[in-house]
């Protein structure tokens, strides 16, 4: 197994468990290289790659430019905000357009989830998928899989929590996947009213109450809030969310048992996570940023090899 | 299958090769304080280690290695049908103005080392480079680069294949050229 077994990365859900390995263990090498002096290896020099954000995004996009960059790609970025998508210009049109122009990959984030699978059908080059809707974010997901690798080792038969807004989450899907693939066991925890109703059919338990979901696991990945998402009320108030789902240091010391906290970010800080657990010297959130440039070479590095 | 055509190196022929490789190194090292062996991965490293064991023994003082890996640095990327799949890179010593011998296995194209060069480049400034190998194929550089040290010259077809065989005890055993098929 030296290839990966897809020509785009759409969703974890289309990926291998040797695939999933094959990522982490080049992302392993580009996690040296990214730590050396010289950041940057000649690979793809002679590829050109759009980051197409038709939604916002700081962190997603700054590690998708670095990782390109570091792997000498030529980098164009587009985001729809001040772009034609404005002037009515469909996405199949947008993007050939750029094609148009000798691009030959694409890394996009959507709103619409599924954006990515239909543009797959439609255009040439391979597609990266950096976020679509509520539906999947599979490099967030192979950081967060490869972080908890990096502290734990093996995932098979590991403990991991997802905590928070499962429904409008696309993190949570592709954790899911991901996590099971490499032989994990998650459940889901948060308020009944933002679980997506048939998430059980995944193989994934629900636990309500915060303190038995923590006593239970050995990682728990936080999720944040997403207000933008919500055109109705869910709970009550932030407040009364960050009472019974907040994870403080209190808390983490009640349970008397080491827990690896993950958060994708960007964090609200006396939300989901109190300061002094997001800035606690163990904290592995900015590991988790760090390894998302090295997983987003990884996976770059891969597809590349397969354009002729 | 690959068809074996002849025997290289027999272990005898390649012990003999070693030490008198380790010796000529000496000579322009002198005492070795600023001087570090890099093998070139895969299969320059098991070469590293035997020299560097060697060199201890004549020198009586620890020898720096390190090995490195070139695929980033390769010019045949998605020129394959499978991607090139990066091995360790292993450097933790400054190369900043060492001398540097790069030691491989057998120099063919000369395309590895020109990756390698690049590689180390990406480290720092060392004061040098030379360079080491066990066999070297006269006559089919696609590059102009010819080694400092060399075990055995050999002639060969481009369509022939030098391998090294290494038992389970990873320890030598035979170099054979193979007709590639």
């Amino acid at each position: 197994m030296n290839k990966l077994s897809v020509n785009h990365l759409l969703g974890i859900e289309h990926l291998t468990e040797e695939d999933i390995q094959l990522i982490f263990t080049v992302a392993d090498n580009f996690k040296q290289i990214i730590n050396r002096p010289i950041k940057k290896v000649p690979s793809l020099r002679d590829i050109t790659i759009a980051n197409l954000f038709f939604e916002n995004s700081t962190r997603t996009k700054l590690s998708f430019e670095l990782a390109e960059k570091r792997l000498s790609a030529d980098v164009v970025n587009f985001s729809a905000s001040n772009s034609s998508v404005k002037k009515g210009e469909t996405l199949i049109d947008t993007v050939n357009n750029i094609l148009a122009m000798k691009v030959d990959m694409v890394v996009m984030r959507h709103p619409t989830p599924g954006a990515h699978e239909f543009l797959s059908r439609h255009i040439d080059a391979n597609i990266i998928n950096a976020g679509d809707g509520t539906h999947e974010h599979p490099t967030q997901a192979l950081l967060d899989a490869y972080t908890i690798r990096e502290k734990h080792g093996d995932l098979a038969g590991k403990k991991v929590v997802i905590v928070g807004d499962i429904l409008h989450s696309r993190v949570a899907l592709s954790n899911i996947y991901c996590l099971q693939k490499l032989g994990a066991i998650v459940k889901v925890c948060g308020p009944l009213t933002l679980i997506p109703k048939h998430i059980k059919e995944l193989g994934v338990e629900v636990e309500v109450d915060i303190k038995k979901a923590l006593e239970w696991c050995d990682v728990a990945n936080l999720l944040r809030i997403q207000l933008e998402r919500q055109d109705t009320k869910f709970f009550p108030s932030i407040r009364e969310y960050s009472l019974k789902y907040g994870i403080t240091i209190e808390l983490l010391n009640e349970i008397n048992k080491e827990i690896t906290i993950l958060h994708p970010g960007p964090i609200n800080r006396g939300v989901e996570i109190s300061s002094e657990v997001a800035d606690a010297k163990d904290s592995v959130i900015l590991n988790q940023v760090e390894n998302g440039v090295a997983i987003r070479m990884a996976v770059i590095y891969l597809l590349a090899s397969s354009i002729k | 299958m690959n068809k074996e055509v002849r025997e290289i190196l027999n272990k005898n022929e390649f012990n003999i090769l070693i030490a008198r490789l380790a010796r000529q190194i000496c000579e322009n090292h002198d005492d070795f304080k600023s001087s570090v062996l890099i093998g070139i991965q895969p299969r320059g490293t098991a070469l590293a280690k035997l020299l560097k064991q060697e060199l201890e023994c004549l020198l009586k003082q620890e020898i720096t290695a390190g090995v490195i890996d070139t695929t980033f640095y390769r010019d045949d990327f998605r020129r394959n049908d499978k991607p090139l799949l990066p091995s360790v890179t292993n450097l933790d010593f400054s190369i900043e103005d060492k001398k540097v011998v790069l030691v491989d296995d057998v120099l063919f194209t000369g395309r590895t080392i020109r990756a390698a060069m690049d590689a180390l480049l990406a480290y720092g400034r060392p004061s040098s480079i030379e360079l080491l190998v066990l066999i070297d194929r006269r006559f089919s550089r696609n590059l102009p680069i010819q080694a400092n040290y060399i075990g055995k010259h050999i002639d060969t077809l481009s369509s022939e294949r030098v391998d090294f065989i290494w038992d389970e005890q990873e320890a030598f055993d035979k170099v054979i050229l193979r007709k590639n098929e």
